[in-house]
């Protein structure tokens, strides 16, 4: 699996309040979700992405509440892919559940700029700047967590336990 | 090697004799729990994963807290799903308006969690439960989905800090909050990435179950997994009260492996407050200058307990809130709202002119009862003060102690309360 697309680049702490401002929080419906996403911190956001774009953030993405939304908002807007130098632990836990891609990399967020192309390749981890030719390694998931996703996320493992036992 | 609280309750809950940090293990829950904006998503998830009932129908709580009383009609939709599933499933831990608080003042109040308990909700302030000795953390709704038909979830087993406080405060209206804020000015909005914050030390003695509670709420704005105290006779005395009877105390080994130690002594600590826009940029409430605000806001899961209410109400009684000033006070359960008022707390706080609200968390994050407008500051005793986070995006929250708060509610601007 892989990913290419234009970056959108934030700073540390980006919080689910900003990705997913609670007023919009009434609904639970993907699309909807998406209309509003990052707007709080990033007016142009909704207006710009396109399907397969890449947000790059430095320390601590996803930080605050435990809203699902925040992940499920990002990924109806078309973001093919969160890199970050570290996640906030419940939006980690959250992103992987619900399937949308994410890597942790303090280099590669170092070394990647707004507006940079940039190509990934989930099952490797390596992220490479076409911009600006650099190239990097993320830290790979841990193999319960590849078994999870190769099961195609929480909810299914959960059918095929309560099929099998 | 010896085993941090945390570890040994997962061990427990994982059926191992043993667990170290890093180690990914499935463990049983005793409570999963979701409110007016988490479940409608995970009663979604619930109904893919094909499981014909919840795992236990008395292990699952049901909290309609955030836009509550209904806001508006999709608010009236998301309370509607719960009630449906609470009533289709047998939930009995299902709390409707009248009866519904603040998840994590009421919970604990009606002694559904406890020492040595695996606890997940969907809320990030779940973590506040570890206040009375359990393993409580925040998840996303998929694993509350999953934890209402399986009863376990994974965890990846965390590494420690150990916070060590010693003494007694040694100012009267410093409290649990000061404790907390100061430690996330400390280390961090991700200084304990991942991992427990386990309170230690003869300090703890000295805090109330109220201190701790708000304490280990805000382990999440530190960036912890759990935040963590032992059980000690003022926690046992709670629990009895609350009429909990059967628990698993647990305490820390002897040589349990801490990454690193964080030493508070509480006689050193005056109110702080949390400035714009991150939980950890604190100051000094005396150091904080003339910062003239709008709005304050006394309530919430971090400090909306009936000793939160009796500190603003002593510094409220007899005063005014400034002009130009809306005050709103928010009891954070039914109890607690019918105790302020034989107490004579809500007499007080609507004489200096104060608006008291029915239980909700509302305003806390911008959802209702009392959003900011553009450039607008709001003193608040939450516990988030990111951008946005109680209305415009270009208004203002700075966190304190309801001290603090009502404090500056008399003065009108940021206002240590030994200053009235």
């Amino acid at each position: 699996m892989n990913a290419k697309g234009r970056v959108f680049r934030y700073g540390d702490n980006v919080d689910t309040d900003v990705i997913i401002p609670a007023r919009y929080l009434t609904t639970s419906d993907a699309a909807e979700l998406a209309l509003h996403c990052m707007e709080d911190i990033d007016k142009d956001f909704v207006k710009e992405v396109r399907a397969g774009d890449i947000i790059v953030a430095d320390a601590n993405f996803g930080c605050g509440s435990s809203r699902e939304h925040a992940p499920i908002a990002i990924r109806a807007s078309g973001i093919a892919c969160v890199i970050a130098a570290s996640f906030a632990r419940i939006f980690y836990r959250n992103a992987i559940n619900i399937g949308l891609p994410i890597l942790e990399s303090p280099e590669a967020a170092a070394g990647i700029k707004a507006g940079d192309t940039v190509a990934v390749d989930f099952d490797s981890g390596v992220i490479v700047n076409e911009t600006s030719g650099a190239s990097f390694k993320a830290v790979p998931f841990p193999v319960f967590m590849k078994n999870l996703i190769a099961q195609g996320g929480l909810v299914n493992y959960v059918k095929t336990k309560q099929a099998g036992v | 090697m010896g085993m941090t609280m945390t570890q040994k309750i997962l061990a427990r809950a994982a059926g191992l004799e043993s667990v170290a940090a890093g180690e990914l293990v499935e463990a049983k829950l005793d409570l999963v729990l979701g409110n007016d904006i988490t479940a409608p998503v995970a009663i979604n998830e619930f109904a893919k994963t094909g499981a014909a009932e919840v795992y236990d129908r008395e292990k699952v709580a049901l909290v309609p807290d955030h836009f509550t009383p209904n806001k508006d009609i999709k608010a009236a939709e998301q309370s509607k799903k719960m009630r449906d599933f609470a009533g289709k499933y047998g939930i009995t831990n299902f709390f409707d308006t009248g009866e519904v608080g603040i998840e994590h003042v009421l919970l604990p109040e009606r002694g559904l969690v406890g020492p040595g308990d695996v606890i997940i909700g969907a809320d990030s302030h779940t973590c506040t439960y570890g206040a009375l000795g359990a393993f409580s953390t925040g998840v996303g709704s998929t694993d509350m989905a999953a934890g209402m038909a399986l009863g376990t979830a994974w965890f990846k087993v965390p590494a420690a800090i150990r916070v060590e406080l010693v003494n007694h405060f040694s100012d009267k209206w410093v409290s649990g909050k000061d404790v907390v804020l100061h430690l996330i000015g400390l280390i961090g909005v991700d200084g304990a990435l991942y991992q427990s914050l386990e309170y230690r030390g003869d300090g703890v003695a000295a805090l109330t179950v109220d201190d701790r509670l708000c304490i280990a709420n805000m382990a999440i704005e530190a960036g912890a997994k759990n935040g963590i105290f032992e059980v000690d006779e003022a926690t046992r005395a709670f629990l009895r009260e609350v009429g909990r009877d059967q628990y698993r105390e647990v305490t820390a080994d002897s040589d349990a492996v801490y990454e690193r130690t964080v030493r508070i002594d509480l006689a050193e600590l005056s109110s702080t407050v949390a400035f714009p826009h991150l939980p950890s940029n604190t100051r000094l409430a005396r150091e904080s200058g003339e910062i003239k605000i709008d709005q304050v806001v006394i309530g919430s899961c971090t400090n909306g307990r009936l000793s939160d209410l009796r500190v603003a109400a002593q510094l409220l009684k007899g005063r005014r809130v400034a002009k130009g000033v809306r005050c709103i006070v928010i009891p954070a359960t039914q109890k607690i709202y019918l105790e302020a008022m034989r107490e004579g707390l809500l007499e007080i706080f609507i004489n200096a002119g104060a608006a008291v609200s029915t239980p909700t968390c509302g305003p806390c994050l911008g959802g209702h009862m009392g959003i900011l407008a553009k450039g607008e500051r709001a003193v608040s005793t939450t516990n988030r003060n990111f951008v946005g986070r109680m209305g415009h995006p270009e208004s203002e929250v700075y966190l304190t102690n309801p001290a603090v708060a009502a404090a500056s509610a008399i003065t009108g601007r940021i206002t240590d309360a030994n200053e009235i």
